[in-house]
């Protein structure tokens, strides 16, 4: 009888502390998002002290730019978490983007052939680099391969596959929808920005907010577990690399429209910031951790970095060692308390 | 009493390893079960097949008159089973309300979309049955151990709520890594459910379980030997029922045995390793076996890790040879003349794609190159040859991988590795004989023999109580990380083998 009363005590307690449903209750119940902190901080810290060293870094018009330059990398380094969050690792990025934008520019009208697919032809060119992640998904999770190899594949296939579709010469677009997206402005901020936005949080509600997101950090935390539970993991890691190709491809498209046309190259120096910004916002190597938003402030981080060390006068080479630096600082901090984790590493 | 799960005659066999035999068991709804055995008795077997983690081999296993097919840790759940895990099964980075419901659906995770206030209270819900103060939103990571149990079993009373029937919790070893005060809420905890809920409670230390069952089973070498009410049981029959098969031949016993008068090799002070031993002191001379026996987590195993340097002691001294030992490694302890073979020979002992003479030659073969740089192959196929003919290793050629061989003649291969070194001095054995067959496992012996006979210092980890009053100069039986025992049958008398037992259980 005890044991009845103190249940319906209990539900009542709950009622009365959680009051309405609200995704912001629930978002502010979260653990997660004091992990926010950690990276808004470092944005903070770094303005300032970019701005006392240059005296031109907090002006609208540069923190306007920066927002708008860290908008593409935001959106690749947040799908490019619901892959390290699992403890996997997408390396195709680059190539997904280049056969995406290959494509995107010789479906929709353009100045090279009579294609005229429009929104279809879009649609087409999302498909190809959701059928990247898919292909990478297969080989990792029924396959049995490392992610990293099986990534490198596709990395070099999507490469080639975009040098072999390249015409004669630059496929220019020509597409009015595709070209809005790069010029239509809201409040002096591109509809970039706010695509980027949008995908941000998207991406993090479905890791927070949907059981196939959840089990997404599980599969980071402990895999051999959640497999005894009966948990169709497999599934789960294939819409993980599925939504990363996806969000790879949709940076690709809003690159392609910002130049206006078809590029082989336009992934190239992708990879690299995806992967340090959701390292710097606090998505983990070894998986289990992190977040779309704190890989997206990841990338926020990056470009006020670059951006900031272009004001105070450092040279392409300099600005180079020093985000690697940088990089390497939060790799080893952030796995510090972790390091007793990583029995093997290689 | 109704029984909430009846087994009839299961068997379960690994090979030809026979785990269970012909078992017969009843549940009862509501009661306490307490099952006690040695290493190898049964126990996790038959927990295994309760919890749907194996499948028997023969028998069937009703539950409310019908057979019931437990073919998962899910179909188990289904049928109001759940297990609180010894090595716990919480994702560590999710929270404990995530965790509680992780393998059920719940309304709170309908169509896939997390409603974390919902699944929050219900969580809260099945916390608050516990009586458990940890706040549902919590990390499992950030948890003591013990609060991790504490939700592991609200994950199982969940299951409560899901089938229309008591359920069935299923305890593996639940105390062992408990603190005193822990393992009295734990006790707690388990007397507010009695009644409600069948439970069993598996357990190597017989007091812990004498306290809280209401009937005990005593399993020996699978099968169900004794069944009594906890009220009414004569440990010292029990000590002997739990001994088994595993009694010396008694010719041995009448054997004379020469006193080892031996000069001092090793001596361990006080030596402490948090949390698997503490307090461990023994000597042994040149010459002299030392033979140590435990049940699982009973840190006989992790002892002998410490003494190679794998597992670091915190606390005691380990003098070898008259010079204090310091915190060392592996490598120091190699160049000290330590020997050491791993219970897990396949992934710890040997190179399983490797040939013989490659798994021989290893780790000293560069003594036979120049300057340790330059090896000198054929000399290192000579000296692993020499060796391999004095084991008696069975083989074809030299250069087979070493999976080509049976296990007793693998195990020869890994020993013979230590042989080569020219200072070895102490050889430890962690279960030397585990997953050899008789024969092998006596070749393998003899082989030990004749290198103590010649000096060798060995300190081995027994399987069985037989090969320790076999091997033994000195014996130690360990508990819970602590020395119970200890019998020195270079004395003259070997001990009772339900005097060992004792001191294990």
């Amino acid at each position: 009888m005890t044991t009845t009363e103190s249940h319906v005590g209990a539900v009542d307690r709950a009622k009365r502390r959680s009051g309405t449903h609200g995704l912001l209750q629930s978002l502010r119940r979260r653990p997660t998002w004091i992990q926010f902190g950690g990276p808004v901080t470092a944005v903070v810290i770094l303005s300032i002290g970019f701005h006392l060293v240059s005296g031109t870094f907090l002006t609208l018009g540069n923190l306007r730019s920066v927002v708008e330059a860290s908008a593409v990398p935001a959106i690749v380094a947040a799908g490019l978490s619901f892959v390290l969050i699992m403890g996997a690792i997408d390396l195709s990025i680059e190539g997904v983007m280049a056969a995406t934008s290959m494509v995107v520019a010789l479906l929709v009208a353009n100045g090279v052939n009579g294609n005229h697919l429009g929104p279809l032809g879009i649609g087409l060119a999302l498909l190809v680099a959701v059928a990247f992640g898919l292909c990478n998904g297969l080989l990792n999770a029924v396959l049995r391969m490392p992610s990293l190899i099986v990534t490198l594949g596709t990395w070099f296939i999507g490469l080639g596959m975009a040098a072999v579709l390249f015409p004669q010469r630059v496929p220019q677009i020509r597409d009015g929808l595709l070209l809005g997206v790069a010029r239509i402005r809201i409040l002096d901020f591109s509809l970039v920005v706010y695509i980027a936005v949008a995908l941000v949080v998207a991406a993090q509600l479905l890791l927070n907010h949907t059981t196939r997101g959840r089990m997404i950090y599980a599969i980071g935390g402990e895999e051999h577990l959640l497999a005894s539970t009966g948990i169709r993991i497999k599934g789960i890691k294939i819409a993980a690399f599925s939504l990363c190709g996806l969000f790879a491809g949709i940076g690709s498209l809003l690159l392609s429209a910002q130049l206006g046309s078809g590029n082989a190259d336009i992934g190239s120096g992708h990879l690299f910031p995806a992967i340090s910004a959701s390292v710097l916002g606090g998505t983990v190597l070894t998986g289990g951790r992190g977040g779309a938003v704190q890989s997206a402030l990841g990338a926020l981080i990056l470009e006020v970095l670059n951006n900031g060390l272009i004001q105070i006068g450092a040279g392409p080479y300099t600005r180079n060692i020093i985000s690697g630096t940088v990089i390497l600082s939060a790799v080893a901090l952030g796995g510090w308390n972790r390091r007793r984790l990583l029995r093997v590493v290689k | 009493m109704s029984n909430a799960i009846t087994l009839r005659g299961v068997r379960k066999a690994y090979g030809p390893v026979v785990a269970l035999e012909g078992l017969d068991l009843e549940i009862g709804a509501g009661e306490v079960l307490g099952i006690v055995g040695q290493n190898g008795s049964g126990k996790s077997t038959l927990l295994k097949i309760l919890s749907g983690l194996a499948l028997p081999d023969r028998g069937e296993i009703l539950m409310g008159g019908t057979s019931v097919l437990l073919d998962s840790a899910a179909a188990a759940a289904r049928h109001g089973i759940g297990m609180v895990h010894q090595e716990q099964s919480l994702i560590p980075n999710l929270t404990v309300a995530e965790n509680i419901f992780l393998d059920k659906a719940h309304p709170s995770k309908r169509h896939g979309i997390y409603r974390w206030s919902a699944l929050n209270q219900a969580a809260r819900a099945q916390l608050d049955k516990l009586s458990v103060t940890i706040p549902p939103t919590t990390l499992v990571e950030t948890l003591r151990f013990s609060d991790r149990q504490q939700v592991e079993f609200a994950k199982v009373l969940a299951i409560e709520e899901m089938v229309d029937r008591p359920p069935v919790i299923l305890f593996d070893e639940p105390t062992s890594l408990l603190t005193p005060d822990e393992i009295r809420g734990l006790f707690a905890q388990i007397n507010r459910l009695r009644g409600r809920t069948s439970m069993v409670f598996v357990s190597h230390r017989l007091e812990e379980v004498l306290e809280i069952s209401d009937r005990v089973i005593v399993l020996t070498d699978g099968r169900k030997v004794a069944e009594r009410s906890s009220g009414s049981v004569d440990r010292e029959e029990l000590y002997e029922l739990m001994v088994g098969r595993q009694r010396v031949d008694p010719s041995l016993r009448r054997a004379a045995r020469p006193p080892v008068r031996a000069q001092m090799l090793l001596q361990v002070e006080q030596l402490g390793s948090h949390p698997h031993f503490r307090d461990i002191s023994f000597k042994l001379g040149r010459g002299e076996v030392l033979g140590i026996v435990g049940v699982l987590g009973s840190g006989a195993e992790e002892l002998c890790r410490a003494l190679f340097g794998v597992i670091r002691p915190d606390a005691g001294t380990f003098i070898l040879d008259g010079k204090q030992v310091k915190a060392a490694g592996p490598r120091a302890a190699v160049q000290r003349g330590i020997g050491y073979l791993p219970s897990d020979r396949r992934s710890e002992g040997m190179l399983p794609g490797r040939s013989l003479t490659d798994n021989t030659v290893i780790t000293f073969g560069s003594q036979y190159g120049w300057k340790r740089t330059i090896l000198n192959r054929r000399r290192e196929r000579a000296a692993a040859q020499h060796w391999m003919t004095r084991l008696k290793v069975k083989m074809n050629k030299a250069s087979a991988p070493i999976t080509s061989l049976s296990g007793g003649n693998q195990q020869k291969v890994v020993l013979s590795k230590w042989l080569l070194a020219r200072n070895l001095r102490l050889l430890l054995l962690d279960h030397p004989s585990r997953g050899l067959d008789p024969g092998a496992r006596d070749d393998l012996f003899d082989v030990v023999r004749e290198q103590v006979g010649q000096g060798l210092s060995v300190i081995f980890v027994a399987d069985t109580i037989s090969e320790l009053l076999e091997l033994s100069d000195q014996i130690v039986v360990m508990r819970d990380g602590e020395i119970t025992a200890r019998f020195a049958p270079s004395s003259g008398r070997l001990p009772r083998e339900e005097d060992i037992v004792a001191a294990m259980v």
